[in-house]
């Protein structure tokens, strides 16, 4: 059947990202978080001393916060990750001034290509730090910032210290507590008033090292009337034992500024990725998260965006593709803040071969935020009787003046839309393949073609084999 | 070209309860066939286990296809041998541009050994010749980019069915009512539009109780069916008959048939209560 040449060459394809490079750490602390490691990574960055203290104050409330008792199960020994893990002793400028063994990871990620093609920067990061990075010369010219945080902290202290912190603080969860206290790269971005980035800003962060934590930190500042999209993908190859990933995620955008935020997440399907997203959006400022969720073994995101003054908009898409052994616990937060914000969350999750997938998302409107509008719509589509959907909608409105919908749908792969493909020529996987990929056409046509055929691409991977 | 779809002693049962009980026909590449009958005589339900649903259980009997036994094929195997049905109601998929799926389904049915993920025809190539075909049938180019069968209207669905089986060449086409829901000038259409693509290019089988799609697609053969099986053959005259004086003389004819046809009309009366 030709089902099974489709699934033997499905192997190779997978086999692109589940590849393990032979790199020799410069430096990889020892397993374990204490205090002893945080002030290990802080002095490995020669960091001032008010981001130690950062940190020795967020390793005390991680120590102190329960784990979660809500979302995915978590099991993860602490100790028995590496916290940090630097693979090269300085960031390339150009690919040549990556070691060789690292630069082969990210040619074979297809990440120069991308950069040559469509990107107006890129940032790399492997393990622990950033080993690469780029910023088209116009627009460092006009003074917009795309740098690893931890440079960032060196080069433009000042503008770091105001605002790292202040969306999500240490106390605001366990993991973004965890996150504060052993981050390590990530991306800064600063763009200066009225800047509009044409061409996406790109990071990709890859985890290779077995048993490694990755916590990147990034920090997004876009000035008034600036836009900017940027975009995140990550993988890591398969190991037998659990990885960790813990980002956290903080946007600034100012009065009439723009930010969309991309994420294509297909890590390897043993790592938890428990990451904390938020942006505040200003007057008139649009603030939009598209979210695509396609690996690990869990995910807890929920991408917020606050909207603080009157005319913001914060706009999230998310994408949750639960397969065998993975639960997505994906979503969205929109608090309206401001009166005549506007706010709209559309969700698509889909879920086969026995995996889960949640959509848990929060809508607020704050006492005063009059005249504001909200519409979340969540569809599932559940691919056999394995597998596993659930809707947790929280909606809290403490102002009269307002318009807030919310629709959900759970459905099933059609027995008469199987057909009907497959009359006409299409084998089961090509028929039910095209049917998920109707299904979230919404979402992947407002990406930029090359990472909506990619996301085509990644949902097929997750199909093969899905029909026996 | 010589093609012979042929149908030996079929049964067929849906969920459970027989509906064919035991029904013989022979179409050959170039015949026009129609097929008649009153409501729950089982037309439809020919025209779906020859197509290959899968819901439609084979409970007797084969069809072959120029020789080969296709009784146990998948859809998608008989699609890609030539077996094409234009269906009364067809589903929608939303997401999927109609000339995506038509160029996957072209691709599969012309080249049946493609393995999944090799090559698509070619973009331009697709495009041209669906441009060509859509202007023939007079169907509007937005068409192609709307979702398939999404918010069709009754008439805009039965056309891309031909649009579809223009695009296919199929070597026997069934059309299951594709002329009921419409007016008379979209019925006119149609026929034209199956007149252009060539009936002579194909087996047909008009499955109506009408005979607005016989007057431009006169039928050399004419099948009636009652109770799960054929009970009469003719040839043109047989349909114009039917449709002026209805199936009273067929009923009194066929008694058993008759029988055949209440009893099942009470069960899925029954199951819809």
């Amino acid at each position: 059947m030709s089902t099974d040449i489709a699934s033997s060459e499905s192997i190779g394809e997978i086999n692109k990202y589940d590849f393990r490079t032979e790199s020799k750490a410069f430096f990889k602390a020892r397993k374990g978080v204490d205090a002893e490691i945080v002030n290990q990574i802080s002095e490995m960055k020669n960091e001032p001393e008010w981001m130690r203290n950062y940190r020795l104050k967020a390793l005390e409330i991680f120590n102190s916060k329960p784990m979660p008792n809500w979302g995915g199960a978590i099991d993860i020994n602490f100790q028995d990750i590496y916290y940090y893990l630097k693979p090269t002793d300085k960031q390339g400028k150009t690919w040549d001034e990556v070691p060789q063994e690292i630069k082969d990871t990210f040619d074979k990620l297809g990440i120069p290509e991308a950069e040559k093609k469509f990107l107006s920067g890129v940032k790399a990061q492997f393990e622990s730090e950033v080993v690469y990075g780029s910023l088209k010369q116009d627009l460092a010219d006009q003074g917009v910032i795309f740098t690893d945080t931890d440079s960032a902290i060196r080069d433009y202290p000042d503008l770091v210290r105001e605002y790292f912190g202040t969306i999500i603080p240490s106390t605001d969860n366990k993991f973004a507590a965890l996150n504060s206290a052993v981050w390590s790269g990530g991306s800064f971005i600063y763009v200066p008033k009225g800047v509009k980035i044409e061409f996406p800003l790109q990071a990709y962060f890859r985890i290779n090292a077995e048993n490694m934590g990755q916590f990147e930190r990034t920090l997004i500042i876009v000035d008034e009337g600036a836009s900017v999209h940027y975009v995140e993908g990550c993988t890591a190859p398969m190991y037998s034992s659990e990885s960790l990933h813990s980002a956290v995620v903080e946007i600034i955008c100012k009065r009439g500024s723009r930010c969309r935020y991309t994420t294509i997440q297909n890590w390897a399907n043993n790592i938890y990725n428990l990451v904390t997203k938020r942006a505040v959006a200003y007057a008139d400022a649009t603030m939009e998260w598209v979210d695509g969720n396609l690996g690990s073994k869990l995910t807890m995101k929920y991408p917020a965006v606050y909207m603080l003054e009157p005319g913001a908009r914060g706009e999230i898409l998310s994408i949750a593709f639960a397969s065998k052994g993975q639960h997505q616990d994906a979503g969205a937060k929109l608090v309206h803040c401001a009166p005549h914000t506007t706010g709209q969350i559309i969700s698509k999750s889909i879920s086969k071969g026995g995996g889960r997938s949640s959509y848990r998302g929060l809508v607020k409107v704050e006492k005063g935020a009059k005249k504001s509008k909200c519409n979340v719509v969540c569809d599932a589509l559940i691919l056999d009787s394995k597998s596993r959907s659930d809707t947790y909608p929280y909606i809290e409105i403490l102002e009269q003046d307002v318009s807030v919908g919310h629709e959900a749908s759970v459905s099933r792969i059609g027995e008469e839309q199987m057909f009907y493909l497959m009359s006409r020529g299409l084998s089961n996987a090509e028929a039910s393949t095209m049917i998920v990929n109707g299904f979230i056409e919404p979402l992947v046509k407002e990406l930029p073609m090359e990472y909506a055929v990619e996301m085509n691409r990644l949902i097929q991977l997750q199909m093969e084999g899905s029909v026996g | 070209m010589s093609h012979i779809l042929r149908i030996e002693n079929l049964h067929v049962a849906v969920d459970g309860k027989a509906i064919l009980r035991g029904v013989n026909l022979e179409m050959k590449f170039g015949e026009t066939h129609a097929m008649m009958g009153p409501n729950g005589s089982g037309k439809s339900t020919l025209g779906l286990a020859i197509a290959g649903h899968p819901n439609y259980v084979i409970t007797e009997g084969t069809i072959t296809l120029d020789g080969e036994d296709i009784t146990e094929w998948e859809a998608d195997q008989r699609a890609r041998a030539g077996i094409f049905m234009a269906f009364q109601r067809p589903v929608a998929i939303p997401g999927v541009k109609t000339a995506d799926f038509l160029r996957h389904a072209a691709t599969n049915v012309r080249r049946p050994d493609r393995k999944e993920g090799e090559d698509l025809i070619p973009m331009r190539e697709f495009r041209k010749e669906l441009k060509a075909k859509m202007s023939q049938l007079k169907i509007d180019t937005e068409f192609a980019r709307r979702y398939v069968n999404d918010g069709f209207s009754g008439g805009e669905m039965k056309r891309a069915e031909i649009l579809t089986m223009a695009m296919l060449s199929p070597k026997f086409s069934i059309l299951d009512e594709t002329d009921s829901g419409l007016d008379a000038d979209a019925v006119k259409l149609a026929s034209a539009s199956i007149a252009e693509i060539g009936r002579d290019k194909m087996g047909l089988l008009i499955i109506t109780h009408h005979d607005k799609l016989l007057e431009h697609n006169p039928p050399q053969f004419t099948h009636v069916m009652l109770g799960g099986r054929i009970v009469e053959t003719g040839g043109a005259e047989l349909a114009r008959e039917l449709h002026d004086h209805g199936y009273d003389r067929i009923r009194k004819t066929y008694p058993d048939a008759e029988a055949a046809n209440q009893e099942m009309l009470a069960k899925e009366e029954a199951v819809a209560v």
